[in-house]
C-alpha cells in the first residue's frame, strides 16, 4: 500500500511540476493544488500505514493492540484547510488579474 | 505552578495582542480613525509585553507556555529564548513605529478603508507566533498566516502592478511552503517528533547524520531560502516588493525576510547542528552570492523603493554568512545584523515615503531639493544609509566589524573580503539616492511641495516615527558593547541548547 501511495506522490509532483511550468496563469494555480494535495499526501503516507485500532481510549486496555498514530491525520487536516484557504485567494487573484490586466499568459505579464 | 502560569501568559502575550488586535479593527469597519488608534494601542502594548518577556528572560532563562497544557513533546508549546525574546522585542518597536506612520494620511484612504490596519496586525500575529513557536509544524501554521496576510496586503488597492507582482510573490512562496510540509512529513517519519527541543535531542543522538535526514535538511533550506530570499530562490522579491504603499512595504521589509532567516538559524543551529559540513559551506556560497547579487541588483535601479528593496537581499546574505561560519561569535554577530537590518530598512522605507510625499515620486530623475530644504531629513537620512552602509559610530558599522572578526576568527578570508567589497556597493547605492533625492536641485517637471507634504514640520507623526527608528540606528551603534554582549548570550543559547531543552521538556 505504501509502495502505492508513494508512486502517486511522485505522479502527482511531476503533474504539478509540469503544470507550474506552462505559460497560462489558471494552469500555474492548478499545479499548485496539485502539488499541494502530494506534499499532504506525503505526510500521511511517511510515517507507515497500518491496519489498526483508531487511536482513543475507552477504558480498556489498549495493549497488544496496535493504533494508528493520529498526529499525521491532524497535520492534514490542517495542511488542507490552510491549502484551501490560499486557494481560494489564488483563484481571486488569477480572476482579478485575468479582468484589470486582460491577460492570461505568464509573458504578458513581464510587460506590464 | 501559580509562578509558571504567569509566566507562560506572558510568551503568549505579544502574539495574542497582536491577533485581537487584528479582529478588534475589523469591528471598527467605517471608523479609519479608531482603527488607527486601535493598531497604535495594540502595538505599543505588544512592545511592553515583549520587553517584559526579554526581562523575564534574562532573569529566569527560556519561558515556556504549554498550549492546553498539554506536555512537550505532545503538545504544541510556545517558547521565548533569548534570540526569540529580543526579536519579539524588535518586532514590536517597528510595528509601533510603523503604527504611529500611518496617522494623518501615511497611507491611503481607500486601502484602510479595507481592512489594512486588521491586516497588518495579523501579519504581526503571525511574525510574533513564528518567532516564539517551540513546534516546527506550528512554525508553518504560523508562515502561512502571515504571508496569508502580506498577500492581501500586497494586492490591496488593485493597481496593475500589484497585481502582476502579488502573483509572482504568491506562486514562489505556496511552492516554498509546499517545501516545507514536505520536510515536516518526512522528518516526522524518521525522527517521530515535531517539536524542535525534542528534535534536538533526538537527532543529536545519530552518530552520523543519516541521508534521508541530509535530505530533510536541504529541503528545510530551500523552503526557508525562498521566504529570507536568498540567491537562486530571490526573484519573487525584485518583482513584488517595491509596489504596495510605503507603510507595507516597511513592514514586509522589516520583519518578513527576517522570519525565514530565524527560522533558518533556529533549524541549522537547534534541529540541525551536525547537518554534515556539505550543508553550511552549501549556504556559505549561497550568502556569498547572495550579498554581491542582491548589491548589484540594487545599484542598477533608479527608484528608491527599487533599491531599497533588492538591496534586502544583499542584506539577507550577511546574516546567512554568520550562520554558515556557525560559531557561537559568527551566530552572534549574525542576529546583531538581522536587528541592525530591520531597524535601518524600515527606517530607510519610511524616509523614502517622505521624500514620495515631498515630490510625489519616488524616481530619482524627478525629486531632489529635500537636503536645502529639511536639514532635519537629511540629516536623518544620513544616519539611517550610512548606518546601512557601515560607516562608524552608526549600527553597520559594528555590525559588520563583528561578523568580520568572527569570519578572520574562523580563518576564512573570502567572505571578509566579499563582506567588505559589498558594503563599498551598498554605500555607493545610498550615495546614488543621497545625490538626486537630497542634493541636487528639484528637476522642473517634479512638482515640488514641501507644505502639503509629511515634512511641513518635523513634529508630523511621519517625521516622529522617522526619527525614532533613526535613533534606533544611532543608538545601536553608540551602546553596542552592551547590546553585543546580549546577542553574544543570545548566540550562546542556541549553541548550547541545554537550558532550551530543560525549560521545554521538564
Amino acid at each position: 500500500m505504501e509502495a502505492w501511495i508513494t508512486i502517486v506522490v511522485a505522479v502527482l509532483i511531476i503533474l504539478g511540476f509540469f503544470l507550474l511550468m506552462q505559460r497560462s496563469i489558471s494552469r500555474i494555480v492548478l499545479g499548485l493544488v496539485v502539488l499541494s494535495n502530494a506534499a499532504n499526501l506525503v505526510i500521511f503516507v511517511a510515517p507507515g500505514l497500518l491496519r489498526a485500532k483508531a487511536p482513543l481510549i475507552t477504558g480498556e486496555s489498549l495493549a497488544g493492540f496496535p493504533h494508528a498514530d493520529p498526529l499525521p491525520q491532524a497535520l492534514i487536516l490542517t495542511a488542507i484547510v490552510i491549502g484551501m484557504g490560499v486557494l481560494a485567494f489564488a483563484l481571486g487573484l488569477v480572476y482579478k488579474i485575468t479582468k484589470v490586466l486582460e491577460i492570461q499568459d505568464v509573458d504578458e505579464m513581464r510587460k506590464e | 505552578m501559580a509562578g509558571q502560569m504567569v509566566e507562560g501568559w506572558l510568551v503568549l502575550a505579544p502574539p495574542v495582542t497582536a491577533l485581537l488586535t487584528g479582529i478588534l479593527c475589523l469591528f471598527f469597519w467605517d471608523k479609519i480613525r479608531s482603527q488607527r488608534v486601535l493598531q497604535f494601542l495594540g502595538a505599543v502594548t505588544h512592545l511592553c509585553f515583549s520587553y517584559l518577556l526579554v526581562c523575564s528572560v534574562l532573569d529566569t532563562g527560556p519561558v515556556v507556555a504549554k498550549l492546553g497544557g498539554w506536555a512537550a513533546p505532545f503538545g504544541i508549546v510556545y517558547v521565548a529564548d533569548l534570540m526569540s525574546a529580543l526579536l519579539l522585542l524588535v518586532t514590536g518597536i517597528l510595528w509601533s513605529v510603523i503604527a504611529l506612520y500611518n496617522f494623518s494620511g501615511g497611507i491611503d484612504r481607500n486601502r484602510e478603508r479595507f481592512a489594512y490596519h486588521s491586516l497588518a496586525s495579523l501579519l504581526v500575529f503571525g511574525v510574533s507566533g513564528a518567532f516564539v513557536t517551540g513546534d516546527i509544524f506550528h512554525l508553518y501554521v504560523c508562515f502561512e498566516i502571515l504571508l496569508m496576510a502580506s498577500f492581501v496586503l500586497m494586492v490591496l488597492g488593485n493597481e496593475k502592478e500589484q497585481l502582476a507582482g502579488a502573483f509572482k510573490y504568491l506562486v514562489i512562496n505556496l511552492i516554498s511552503s509546499i517545501f516545507f510540509v514536505t520536510a515536516i512529513g518526512l522528518l516526522y517519519a524518521q525522527v517521530g517528533t515535531l517539536n524542535f527541543a525534542d528534535l534536538s535531542v533526538k537527532i543529536a543522538s545519530f552518530e552520523v547524520l543519516p541521508a534521508s535526514l541530509q535530505m530533510v535538511a536541504h529541503l528545510l533550506l530551500v523552503a526557508f531560502g525562498v521566504k529570507a530570499g536568498l540567491f537562486p530562490l530571490f526573484y519573487w522579491l525584485p518583482a513584488s516588493y517595491h509596489n504596495p504603499p510605503i507603510p507595507v512595504i516597511a513592514l514586509f521589509a522589516g520583519l518578513l525576510t527576517k522570519v525565514g532567516l530565524y527560522s533558518l538559524i533556529r533549524t541549522f543551529t537547534f534541529v540541525f547542528p551536525h547537518g554534515g559540513t556539505s550543508t553550511f559551506q552549501i549556504i556559505w556560497w549561497i550568502s556569498v552570492f547572495t550579498m554581491v547579487v542582491g548589491v548589484i541588483g540594487a545599484v542598477s535601479k533608479m527608484s528608491i523603493r527599487k533599491i531599497l528593496s533588492v538591496h534586502i537581499i544583499s542584506q539577507v546574505g550577511y546574516v546567512t554568512l554568520g550562520l554558515a561560519i556557525n560559531t557561537p561569535i559568527a551566530l552572534a554577530a549574525a542576529l546583531y545584523y538581522m536587528v541592525h537590518n530591520m531597524f535601518a530598512k524600515t527606517s530607510l522605507f519610511l524616509i523614502s515615503g517622505v521624500v514620495e510625499s515631498v515630490n510625489g515620486t519616488d524616481y530619482l530623475k524627478k525629486t531632489g531639493g529635500l537636503f536645502k530644504h529639511s536639514l532635519w531629513i537629511s540629516v536623518l537620512f544620513m544616519i539611517s544609509a550610512f548606518g546601512l552602509a557601515g560607516i562608524p559610530p552608526l549600527s553597520g558599522f559594528f555590525a559588520k566589524l563583528f561578523l568580520v572578526k568572527a569570519a578572520i576568527a574562523n580563518g576564512d578570508l573570502w567572505s571578509v573580503a566579499a563582506a567588505l567589497g559589498v558594503s563599498v556597493f551598498t554605500l555607493f547605492s545610498m550615495v546614488k539616492i543621497w545625490n538626486y533625492a537630497f542634493w541636487k536641485n528639484p528637476s522642473d517637471e517634479s512638482k515640488f511641495d514641501i507644505e502639503n507634504s509629511f515634512l511641513r514640520s518635523i513634529f508630523t507623526p511621519q517625521m516622529i516615527s522617522v526619527t525614532i527608528l533613526s535613533g534606533f540606528v544611532l543608538g545601536m551603534g553608540i551602546f553596542a558593547g552592551p547590546l553585543w554582549e546580549l546577542s553574544i548570550k543570545a548566540a550562546e543559547s542556541l549553541t548550547d541548547t541545554s537550558s532550551y531543552v530543560e525549560a521545554v521538556l521538564r
